[in-house]
């Protein structure tokens, strides 16, 4: 009886993540998947639930970039053209998101928190690794409503401090986890994006080569795919591009990835390159 | 059957709280000081590992003396509280004073309903945005009672010394070298001995940061500050 008093104290304090915490202290804002299953004989409809299309990472000399398109695509129509998909998950690492756009974004807020509510309790960082297995067991919670259209398959990237590299990890909808030497995407504009990086990506790219392949592969996603956003030149929508290096997460800016885009589309018009 | 020997409540109280004041007093102590650019945090703490002062959420920093452990158990309690009311509302909602409460009112109940009281002593500091609001400083006692703070807080063994130096020295937006060399001038006030920055914790929440105003300052940077370098 004694014994079992220690023990639970033990584990209890002794557990330094926030979900479990959650799940623990207030269920009811777990986002599991029986709150969000439709019922059984009903199936969900995810055709009226908006879809983040197409992000991608991959890695060069610094690090890594993420980057994704702004649209988000409900069936044939589109639901928003500046959403962002790709999230700063901690200093070293970023998620991007594709797939339901509104519980990866939750799973996205949760991981965030999570990684935070670990930093602070333990004073001391998840290894790049912990960080990926942690997102997966997340994915894999969502099983139930991915089987019913809800699916959410994050890019998760970062920067490893104890190997000095960048690293990225794919991920399927039953939270397998795989990790990518030098590049990958996620969504429905994916495959196209894959082939335009596996035609551009180098090694040891420095940063301007770095964000010009990742601007082309966007281009040609949201060329070939209809859910994926092209950039915007009328509203002034450009895709999101994130550094993630030894100094931290940051922006690229929007005035910079407007440069690069328009440099792109400019020379594809003059040499009909990519039409 | 023995019949269990009366204790006034009066007595009670009294000797629980002779118990806790004593096992604090025992303690190092910590400063706090509102600085030109948000609030400073100073410990003496030889430990680099075990710390007395640390991050809550954003805007706010929690400082403990007295036992370890017990602070500890209530640092942790401060960090689920704060990260689960950010992640249901919005981190614009968590603030110090809720949080101020709630260690108030479980340090009270344990002090009144436990035969051994706390023997610690809390603060929460919230650093104010940058758009004119005050900074606010809030330091729990061991039996609950909760008092908010002005410009400069004390606690641990030499609190009230302290208080008192301070009183004297203390000026408003000091910049963060001046007001760390104050802070360690009034951790040594009763003490014949200089504090070097290995036996120094300090931390700073600092309005100019982005999102999360807390810093640690490390040995190096301390030396610096401090005017010591070799």
């Amino acid at each position: 009886m004694n014994d079992e008093h220690w023990q639970h104290q033990f584990r209890e304090y002794g557990n330094s993540s926030f979900s479990d915490l959650l799940r623990r202290d207030s269920p009811h804002l777990f986002p599991s998947p029986a709150a969000a299953r439709p019922p059984l004989e009903q199936p969900a409809a995810p055709e009226l639930v908006p879809h983040g299309t197409t992000v991608l990472a991959l890695r060069y000399r610094d690090g890594v970039i993420m980057a994704g398109d702004r649209q988000a695509t409900a069936g044939y129509q589109v639901a928003s053209r500046r959403i962002e998909k790709i999230f700063k998950a901690d200093d070293l690492s970023g998620v991007g998101i594709a797939g339901a756009a509104g519980p990866a974004m939750e799973m996205a807020k949760l991981f965030q928190t999570e990684l935070e509510h670990y930093e602070k309790v333990e004073g001391d960082n998840l290894s790049l690794d912990g960080k990926a297995n942690k997102l997966g067991q997340m994915i894999r919670m969502n099983l139930q409503a991915a089987m019913m259209g809800l699916a959410v398959v994050p890019i998760f990237a970062g920067f490893d401090e104890k190997a000095g590299v960048g690293r990225l990890f794919k991920y399927d909808i039953t939270g397998g986890r795989y990790e990518e030497k030098d590049y990958d995407a996620q969504g429905s504009g994916s495959k196209d994006a894959r082939d335009s990086l596996k035609k551009l990506w180098k090694r040891d790219m420095g940063r301007d080569d770095a964000l010009r392949v990742t601007l082309e592969a966007l281009i040609d996603a949201a060329d070939e795919d209809v859910g994926t956003g092209g950039p915007d030149l009328v509203r002034g929508i450009y895709p999101t591009v994130k550094t993630i290096t030894r100094s931290g997460f940051g922006d690229v800016a929007d005035d910079e990835v407007k440069r690069v885009c328009e440099a792109i589309l400019a020379d594809r018009a003059r040499t009909g390159n990519g039409g | 059957m023995p019949l269990p020997y009366y204790v006034s409540p009066e007595q009670m109280m009294k000797d629980k709280a002779e118990y806790a004041r004593k096992g604090i007093s025992r303690g190092r102590s910590i400063v706090t000081l509102e600085i030109r650019d948000g609030i400073l945090l100073v410990a003496e703490n030889p430990s680099t590992l075990l710390h007395k002062i640390s991050e809550i959420y954003d805007r706010i920093a929690f400082a403990g003396v007295g036992k370890y452990n017990e602070f500890e158990n209530l640092r942790i309690a401060g960090i689920r509280h704060a990260d689960i009311k950010g992640y249901s509302y919005s981190r614009g909602d968590v603030t110090a004073k809720a949080l101020a409460n709630a260690y108030s009112q479980a340090l009270g109940n344990i002090f009144t309903q436990d035969i051994k009281p706390f023997e610690v002593e809390v603060l929460v500091a919230e650093v104010a945005e940058a758009n004119g609001s005050r900074n606010e400083i809030y330091h729990i006692l061991y039996d609950g009672t909760i008092e908010d703070e002005h410009n400069y807080a004390a606690m641990g063994g030499q609190a009230d010394e302290i208080r008192r130096f301070l009183k004297d020295h203390y000026r408003d937006a000091l910049p963060l070298d001046e007001a760390l060399q104050l802070g360690v001038r009034a951790l040594t006030v009763t003490q014949n001995k200089t504090l070097s920055e290995r036996d120094l914790e300090v931390a700073v929440l600092d309005r100019t940061k982005e999102r999360r105003k807390f810093r640690r300052i490390p040995p190096e940077a301390l030396s610096q500050l401090l005017g010591t370098q070799r």
